[in-house]
């Protein structure tokens, strides 16, 4: 049966055709397709990888970023306090020296007001020393003189009444 | 459905009536449409024949150009297989290489092969591959490739697959395209060629070379000098099975692409057959026949384009397998 023995003639043609396909395909068909397929599975996973890494570097800019939002917070947070403090000790000393500066000054008032007081008790002193004096002199006449004893004793007798009276 | 069956059964009526006058020879009909022939017959009307000639080259004392209808001016003669004799002495000349029924299908369908593929490969040279899906021929041929490419030839060669990609390729689309043009029945398909046992054996010699000649040096030391006790060594029984093992792998693969295409090829004509081998047992057997027939035909037509493909894949994939095992490395133990 010429079905199961293989017939020269094709199988000559065969190796024929057959090779002359194969040495086409191989040379211009196939390894230009492969190698662009190829090409574009590499550029697929290289794709995929940088994607990957922007993912990566994308968390990481935005826990950087979430980090930077809640030291500037702190930071905020601290300034504020700080300028508070600062108000409160600016003002607290204001207030401390403003009384001191008040202190002072009334200190100061007391002070030139005793005195002009003492000075004015001075010479009303005076003024009512000489003027006692004459009044005494004028009452006494000649009695009296104008004796450093006698005038002290007529102090000493004013201040008394002085005091008396201021009391 | 009686209605439907009675509207075939009429339509079916007048080629009964023409076919009652010869009777089909099933052997005839069955051989003439599997077996290689020296013209492309097409079809009969009114019984006369309707056949492209194809040119019988004979090379025996010089060589001899010429058609079936003047190879008597040449004398020769067909014999009882059908092939040609020379007429005087009745043997076959050993230089027949006529360009016969399979050789025209074989560089019809390789021309189609070839103009697809390089379409194929044309797209990609005239587009960025990088800013473009592929359209066209590469759209439909880029899957198919990348699947064998990817499942089949990476997973079974192993590391160098790519020296062996373009071999392994050209082999699946080659037996892929002549299995589909095979199952088409009109010119230019319809030719028997993957069934056909002298192309199979082209195919499988073939992955034989690939396989034995870039052999590694581990592959041959297993053939010759395999890691079994010494005994079966000494008297060479363990090489002589693996040199035997070296040529029934292709053997097998010549086998089984022959027989599985030609089984489908008798199975699809035996299944038309039978519409014409009733045709003169009455309208209503021969009606209800034809509907059967006709059914199961298109279901075989759908089971040999699977089997088209498949073929194709296992003789790839074990074409793959032997390469692959010609190119391991001794595992260190």
């Amino acid at each position: 049966m010429s079905l199961i023995t293989p017939e020269f003639g094709l199988i000559f043609w065969m190796v024929i055709i057959f090779g002359a396909v194969f040495f086409v395909l191989a040379k211009f068909g196939f390894p230009a397709i492969t190698k662009m397929v190829d090409k574009r599975n590499d550029h697929i996973s290289s794709s995929l990888l940088a994607a990957e890494e922007a993912q990566k570097k994308l968390e990481n800019m935005a826990q950087e970023q979430a980090r930077m939002i809640e030291e500037t917070r702190l930071e905020q947070s601290r300034i504020l306090r700080e300028a508070s403090e600062t108000r409160e000790q600016l003002i607290s000393q204001a207030k401390a020296d403003a009384s001191a500066e008040a202190a002072k000054l009334l200190e100061h008032a007391k002070m030139e007001i005793a005195a002009e007081r003492e000075s004015a008790i001075r010479d009303i002193r005076k003024q009512v020393a000489m003027i006692s004096v004459e009044v005494a002199e004028k009452i006494v006449r000649k009695d009296l003189d104008k004796s450093d004893g006698q005038i002290s004793m007529i102090d000493r007798m004013v201040d008394e009444a002085s005091k008396a009276h201021l009391n | 459905m009686k209605k439907l069956l009675l509207i075939l059964t009429c339509l079916l009526l007048p080629l009964a009536a023409g076919a009652q006058d010869d009777e089909l020879n099933v052997e005839e009909y069955l051989f003439g449409h599997i077996a290689d022939s020296y013209e492309w017959h097409i079809c009969t009307v009114n019984g006369k024949e309707i056949a492209i000639p194809l040119p019988c080259i004979i090379i025996e004392d010089g060589v001899h150009v010429f058609t079936l209808h003047n190879m008597a001016e040449h004398g020769y003669a067909l014999n009882a297989d059908g092939k040609l004799v020379n007429a005087s002495t009745g043997k076959r000349p050993f230089w027949d290489i006529s360009i016969t029924k399979n050789v025209l299908g074989l560089l019809v369908d390789s021309i189609l092969l070839v103009v697809l593929i390089l379409l194929c490969a044309r797209w990609y040279k005239k587009h960025d591959v990088l800013k473009e899906t592929p359209s066209g021929v590469a759209a439909l041929l880029e899957p198919v490739i990348v699947m064998i490419q990817d499942d089949v030839i990476k997973d079974a060669v192993g590391p160098e697959y790519k020296k062996y990609t373009p071999y392994l390729l050209t082999a699946f689309f080659f037996i892929l395209i002549n299995n589909l043009m095979g199952i088409i029945p009109i010119f230019p398909g319809g030719a028997n060629i993957t069934g056909n046992i002298a192309v199979t054996l082209v195919l499988a010699l073939f992955t034989f070379f690939m396989v034995n000649l870039f052999g590694n040096k581990h592959y041959y030391k297993d053939i010759f000098w395999p890691d079994v006790p010494l005994f079966l060594k000494a008297i060479p029984i363990m090489p002589l099975i693996e040199i035997i093992g070296m040529f029934t792998k292709p053997f097998s693969l010549m086998i089984r692409l022959f027989a599985n295409i030609l089984a489908g090829h008798i199975m699809i004509l035996s299944t038309i057959a039978v519409i014409f081998l009733t045709a003169k047992m009455g309208a209503v057997l021969n009606g209800s026949l034809t509907v059967i027939a006709v059914l199961f035909g298109i279901f075989l037509d759908c089971l040999e384009l699977l089997v088209a493909f498949i073929q194709a894949y296992v003789f790839t994939m074990l074409s793959s397998v032997f390469i692959g095992l010609a190119h391991q490395n001794p595992e260190k133990h």
